[in-house]
C-alpha cells in the first residue's frame, strides 16, 4: 500500500518536473494550447450565467476622467482608419432580422441616446476613465426586430479585417451602445470615427470600431482576436 | 547509536494529495500570472503616477513564464484557477471535518509559545520548546498561507469580474488595488516556500517523507 502511494507520489514528482521543465521555456502548451482554448469555452459559459443585465458597471465623475492623451487607442491598420468617403457612410443592419436597416450617422444621433463616464478594462490589465455618448444597441434591436433564430451578433469594421461576436444578452445591456461621442466631442479617428461599439461590461478587445455593419447570427461568430486564442466572451 | 523512532501516522492521502497537486497548480498560475503582467507591467489606472512596485515596467523573462503570450498565459490561468479552487476547498472541507483545524489554526493563546520558538530559532534558547503536530510558529505560517491562499483566490476574482462581482472588488479597493494585492500574493507565496521548503531539511527532514509516504519518523512524534 505504502509502496504503491510512493510509486503514485513518484509519478506525481515527475509532473511537477515537467511542469517546471516545461515552464522554463516560456511554453505555450503545445499539444495542450487547443485543448486550452476549448476549454476557455466552459469559462465563457460559466460567464454568461454569471451575468446580468440588470447589473450596471459603476459611473464616475467628469472629474474622474483619464486625460486624454493617457487613454490609450488601438486600430489594426496602421495610422488609424479613414474612410474616403465619410459622407457615404452608413451601418448595415442585416443577418436574421424582420426588418434590415440602413442607417447613416444622421438617422442615428437622432435617436434617443444615453451618456455615461464608466471605466474602460483593457484585457492587458491597465484601465481608464472615459465618457461616452451613443445609442443602445437594444433600440436598434427593437427596430430591425430580430428573429426567433437570431442567437448572436457580429460587428464588422473597416479596421483590416477585425470583427468581433457578441452574445444577445450582453449587447441587450443598457449600456451596450454604439457611441459616437468620447469626452463630449465627435469621436475622433483614433477612437474608432464615425461610430464604434461601446460597453464597460467587456474587455476593451471586444469593442469593436470604425463599425460598417451588425448582423445576427444563428451560429456564434468568432472574432480578429478571439479566433487567435483570446476569450470569447470577454465579459468582465 | 539512534534508537530508531516509532512511526507514527502523520497526513491523510487527502492533505498529501492536496499539498502536492496545490504546489503544481501554484506553480503553474504564478508562471501563467507573470505571463499576464507582462503586457502591462504597472499598477494603477492610466494617467496616475504608478503604484510602488519593484518590477514596474520590467516584463518578465521566457523561463519564469507560462503561455508564450498573453492569450496563453490568460487560457492557462483561467484553465488551472479550476484544480487549484478544487484542491484549495476539498483540503479546507476535510481540515473542518476531521478536525485537524484545531491543531493547525494559530489562536491567541499561542503567542507565548510562539515566543518561546522564535527565542530558540534566534539561538537565544537552547532546548527545542516542547510541541504537538506543529509547533506555534509552524501554526501561524500555515494559518496565515491558507488565507493567502484565500486572499488570492478573491483579488483573483476581483479582477476577472469587476462589474459581475463588483462588490468583491470594491472589498478588495477597486480593480487597481485588487489586481496590486493579486501581485503581491505572488512573492508572499514564493517567500512562504522557500522558508518552508528550507525548514524542512534544516529542522524536521523526516517531515518531507511524511508529506509523501504520510508515515512520520522524525523528532517531534506526538500528534495532539
Amino acid at each position: 500500500m505504502t509502496d504503491l502511494s510512493r510509486r503514485d507520489l513518484f509519478r506525481l514528482g515527475l509532473l511537477a518536473g515537467s511542469a517546471s521543465l516545461a515552464t522554463a521555456c516560456g511554453w505555450q502548451g503545445g499539444p495542450l494550447a487547443p485543448k486550452l482554448r476549448a476549454f476557455s469555452r466552459v469559462n465563457d459559459w460559466v460567464g454568461e450565467r454569471l451575468f446580468s443585465k440588470n447589473r450596471l458597471a459603476p459611473e464616475y465623475s467628469i472629474a474622474q476622467r483619464t486625460p486624454d492623451r493617457q487613454f490609450p487607442a488601438y486600430a489594426r491598420t496602421r495610422g488609424y482608419p479613414r474612410l474616403a468617403e465619410p459622407a457615404g457612410w452608413a451601418l448595415q443592419v442585416g443577418g436574421l432580422v424582420r426588418n434590415p436597416l440602413r442607417l447613416t450617422l444622421e438617422m442615428i444621433q437622432a435617436m434617443p441616446s444615453v451618456t455615461y463616464t464608466v471605466k474602460h478594462h483593457c484585457v492587458e490589465g491597465w484601465t481608464a476613465i472615459g465618457t461616452w455618448t451613443g445609442v443602445p444597441v437594444s433600440v436598434i434591436l427593437g427596430l430591425a426586430e430580430p428573429t426567433a433564430e437570431a442567437g448572436y451578433l457580429r460587428f464588422d469594421s473597416f479596421d483590416a479585417r477585425y470583427f468581433n461576436g457578441w452574445d444577445l444578452k450582453s449587447a441587450m445591456h443598457p449600456q451596450t451602445i454604439l457611441a459616437y461621442a468620447f469626452n463630449d466631442r465627435p469621436l475622433g479617428p483614433a477612437r474608432g470615427a464615425p461610430l464604434r461599439l461601446y460597453s464597460p461590461v467587456k474587455l476593451g478587445y471586444k469593442l469593436t470600431k470604425y463599425l460598417t455593419a451588425m448582423t445576427f447570427t444563428a451560429e456564434r461568430p468568432g472574432g480578429y482576436w478571439e479566433d487567435m486564442g483570446y476569450p470569447w466572451l470577454g465579459g468582465i | 547509536m539512534d534508537q530508531k523512532p516509532t512511526p507514527v501516522r502523520r497526513h491523510h492521502w487527502i492533505v498529501r494529495a492536496a499539498h502536492w497537486l496545490n504546489a503544481v497548480l501554484l506553480l503553474g498560475m504564478i508562471a501563467s500570472g507573470l505571463q499576464i503582467y507582462n503586457a502591462f507591467a504597472h499598477f494603477g489606472p492610466r494617467g496616475r503616477p504608478y503604484l510602488p512596485n519593484p518590477w514596474d515596467g520590467d516584463p518578465f523573462p521566457a523561463p519564469v513564464r507560462l503561455g508564450g503570450w498573453l492569450a496563453g498565459g490568460l487560457n492557462w490561468h483561467f484553465a488551472l484557477a479550476w484544480p487549484l479552487v478544487l484542491t484549495g476547498l476539498v483540503y479546507l472541507i476535510y481540515l473542518l471535518a476531521s478536525g485537524e483545524w484545531r491543531s493547525l489554526l494559530f489562536r491567541p493563546r499561542d503567542v507565548p509559545a510562539a515566543w518561546r520558538m522564535q527565542l530558540y530559532y534566534l539561538r537565544l534558547r537552547r532546548e527545542h520548546p516542547p510541541q504537538g503536530k506543529h509547533n506555534a510558529l509552524q501554526k501561524a505560517a500555515y494559518s496565515f498561507i491558507i488565507l493567502l491562499g484565500v486572499l488570492a483566490v478573491l483579488t483573483g476574482y476581483a479582477i476577472y469580474k469587476p462589474v459581475q462581482l463588483s462588490w468583491l472588488t470594491a472589498l478588495f479597493g477597486g480593480y487597481e488595488l485588487a489586481r496590486y494585492w493579486h501581485f503581491w500574493a505572488v512573492w508572499l507565496f514564493v517567500a512562504f516556500t522557500v522558508v518552508h521548503v528550507l525548514l524542512v531539511f534544516l529542522v524536521d527532514p523526516a517531515s518531507l517523507r511524511a508529506m509523501i509516504t504520510g508515515w512520520y519518523r522524525g523528532r517531534f512524534p506526538s500528534h495532539d
